[in-house]
């Protein structure tokens, strides 16, 4: 059977002394980022991204910051359940009942749910994966340019969809995302546009310093604005070894959760934050004792956990098959494959298999090396939970510059990192989310280029997007999801929902 | 003045977009838009700004009838500090070399926090320059100069 030969490929590249190494640095570091607060998982993969061009082949450098995604989506759920604080926001509904059991002296239970959910909605997403990246990239193989343009147009509606705040907002983000995404040199006639005279930035502006300025940066200074300390609620944790009942109970809400988070997980935007929210309000449904959601709810945590995690995984599927960043991580995955000189697309899957198939296998071996080193290693997180918030930051200051400057050697790109952190930072005080510009970003000259051959395809006649049936699909996807995005009660609905977030 | 009659926060925004817009919508006029059969490098710019242009109107006009908070607190020390910080690197990494930057840039952006006493600045500083010249230059063997012309 195919599947099982490409799984067989997939271990054996995988499980290599070098790729376990630079899996197990990579949620070792993720995990790390998720329990030190105002560091999100996006600005670390975008500053560690350049280190990992030079500790070797693209495998090992893809792997290791797979790793850091998922090691800081664990992370994140740590110091949810310590101190009510989520170092992520997929987390942030595990606060309200992780915290709760730690509370009231089941901080172990909750960690260890927490762990035991991730890692079944881990093994089963990337089964998933397995299952059904082959066929998606079949039909992508299909596509012509046309179908690319309209399946690009449908990735960024549904981001803009998926952000928090306006929809218009989100809509001029992508738009000025898309724009400085053209920035620089024009693939098709040569010609060089909209720098404004600086031709110091070379042929693009550089990904890695737009990402470390709008996500490192702007988080670093809004966490500058108030500079409150944490209070460590657990020194000592014990009692990791849930009961033979927890088991009981947290069985079903992990399936579930699982089920919801895969779903919600392919979708573009930030679909493991939401797989997290909707798998808590069904468990609260479901439960025959939703009284006890708030007061710590075994099920509040595994159903949540599990969602995130198992979505953090499927995102997986757009990138590998179509090309297509479902949120801004895996946007920078992109990033990374096309400065490894890969072209991201469904031709990674045939070209290059190992690469593909390995990466699917690690996120399991990642999976299980959460699972067997941080519950030891819970005592150091908590230690690690102390460290100041000036003590941080200069740290990722000096590593975010360590790590632009070492992409080309080009000082240039330092100051596009300042330009775009102050940017970002009042994008952020404006209410404007950064993730749908970054997608922008990637998207920007992919969209163009297949634009205008597409255009030159059908010898002028812009009606080729409509008269190409599965373009045709495709665009009406995506006015369909406009159009319910503006509905006045699916608004109204869709601001609760984030709010209820922050 | 916490609230009034129409939302600050959103007015900027709107405006932004609109200069934004109207920026590149002038650069993309210096290059050829071309023709439907053989778009241009200046086609899609030119429509992609004039879009968000209309979207920035929107915003504005929106925000004329709503009522908002303003903007809130901004951290100007921050963003002085910490946006210097890589402009530093930048300066000084060809110069001093890596070893000089990354100390440099370390202490500079410790002052961003009121709470960074000097002394403890420096001894963050030094610790991460070893640290970074141990994994990056050694580890790593990042092309970079560890000492600059500046020094010797």
């Amino acid at each position: 059977m195919d599947l099982l030969d490409n799984l067989a490929l997939g271990f054996a590249t995988a499980s290599t002394l070098t790729n376990i190494g630079f899996c197990l640095i990579g949620v070792l570091l993720g995990t790390l980022i998720g329990v030190l607060p105002g560091i999100g998982a996006t600005a670390t993969i975008a500053m560690l991204l350049p280190i990992t061009f030079q500790v070797g082949d693209p495998v090992s450098s893809l792997i290791m910051l797979a790793g850091i995604y998922y090691g800081a989506q664990y992370g994140g759920s740590t110091t949810a359940i310590l101190i009510n604080m989520p170092g992520e926001s997929s987390s942030a509904v595990t606060a309200i009942d992780g915290y709760q059991m730690a509370r009231n002296g089941r901080a172990g239970v909750a960690l260890a749910t927490a762990a035991i959910g991730s890692f079944v909605a881990g093994t089963i997403a990337t089964v998933l994966i397995a299952l059904f990246a082959p066929p998606l990239t079949s039909i992508a193989l299909k596509f012509g340019s046309a179908e690319y343009c309209s399946l690009m147009i449908v990735g960024l509606v549904m981001s803009v969809a998926l952000a928090h705040g306006s929809v218009v907002k989100a809509i001029a983000m992508v738009v000025l995302g898309l724009l400085l995404g053209l920035v620089g040199q024009d693939v098709i006639s040569g010609a060089s546009r909209l720098n404004f005279g600086f031709t110091q930035l070379g042929d693009q502006l550089n990904f890695v310093a737009i990402a470390v300025g709008l996500f490192g940066i702007a988080e670093i200074l809004r966490n500058l604005e108030d500079e409150r300390t944490r209070q460590v609620l657990m020194t000592k944790v014990t009692g990791l070894m849930p009961t033979r009942d927890d088991f009981r109970r947290m069985a079903a809400p992990i399936l579930r959760g699982t089920a919801l988070g895969s779903a919600l997980g392919i979708l573009p935007g930030n679909g493991a934050v939401l797989a997290a929210f909707a798998s808590y309000s069904i468990e609260k449904r479901v439960s025959d004792k939703p009284e006890e959601f708030g007061k710590g709810a075994l099920a509040g945590v595994a159903g949540p956990e599990s969602a995130n995690n198992a979505g953090a995984q499927t995102s997986f599927i757009p990138m590998l098959t179509l090309g297509i960043p479902a949120n801004p991580v895996m946007a920078l995955m992109i990033g990374a494959m096309i400065i490894q000189g890969i072209v991201p697309g469904p031709n990674v899957a045939s070209e290059q298999p190992a690469l593909f198939w390995g990466l699917i296998a690690s996120m399991w071996i990642g999976n299980l090396l959460l699972i067997v080193l941080n519950l030891p290693l819970i005592g150091l997180w908590v230690r690690l939970l102390r460290v100041p918030y000036y003590m941080l930051f200069p740290t990722i200051m000096a590593f975010c510059s360590i790590g632009v400057y070492s992409v080309n050697s080009n000082v240039w790109d330092l100051y596009v990192v300042a330009f775009f952190g102050v940017l970002g930072y009042f994008l952020l005080k404006l209410r404007c989310e950064p993730a749908p510009l970054l997608l922008g970003f990637v998207l920007g000259p992919l969209l163009e280029e297949n634009l205008r051959r597409a255009m030159i395809l059908a010898r002028g006649d812009p009606t080729t997007f409509v008269t190409r049936p599965i373009s045709a699909v495709l665009l009406l996807l995506a006015a369909a999801v406009l159009v319910v995005v503006f509905l006045p009660s699916v608004r109204k609905k869709r601001e609760e929902v984030f709010v209820e977030e922050d | 003045m916490k609230n009034q009659s129409f939302d600050p926060t959103n007015v900027i925004c709107g405006a932004f977009f609109i200069l934004a817009g109207a920026i590149f919508a002038w650069q993309s006029l210096s290059v050829d838009l071309g023709s439907w059969l053989k778009i241009g490098p200046g086609g899609m710019p030119l429509v992609l700004s004039m879009l968000l242009i209309l979207l920035g109107a929107v915003i504005l006009i929106g925000a004329l009838r709503e009522v908002g908070e303003s903007v809130g607190t901004i951290a100007w020390r921050g963003i002085f500090f910490i946006t210097l910080a890589p402009i530093i690197f930048g300066l000084t990494v060809r110069g001093l070399g890596f070893v000089g930057a990354v100390f440099v840039t370390a202490l500079f952006a410790c002052f961003a926090s009121f709470k960074m006493k000097p002394l403890s600045a420096l001894a963050l500083a030094a610790a991460l320059t070893a640290f970074s010249t141990v994994v990056f230059s050694y580890g790593l063997n990042l092309p970079f100069e560890r000492f600059g012309p500046w020094l010797r």
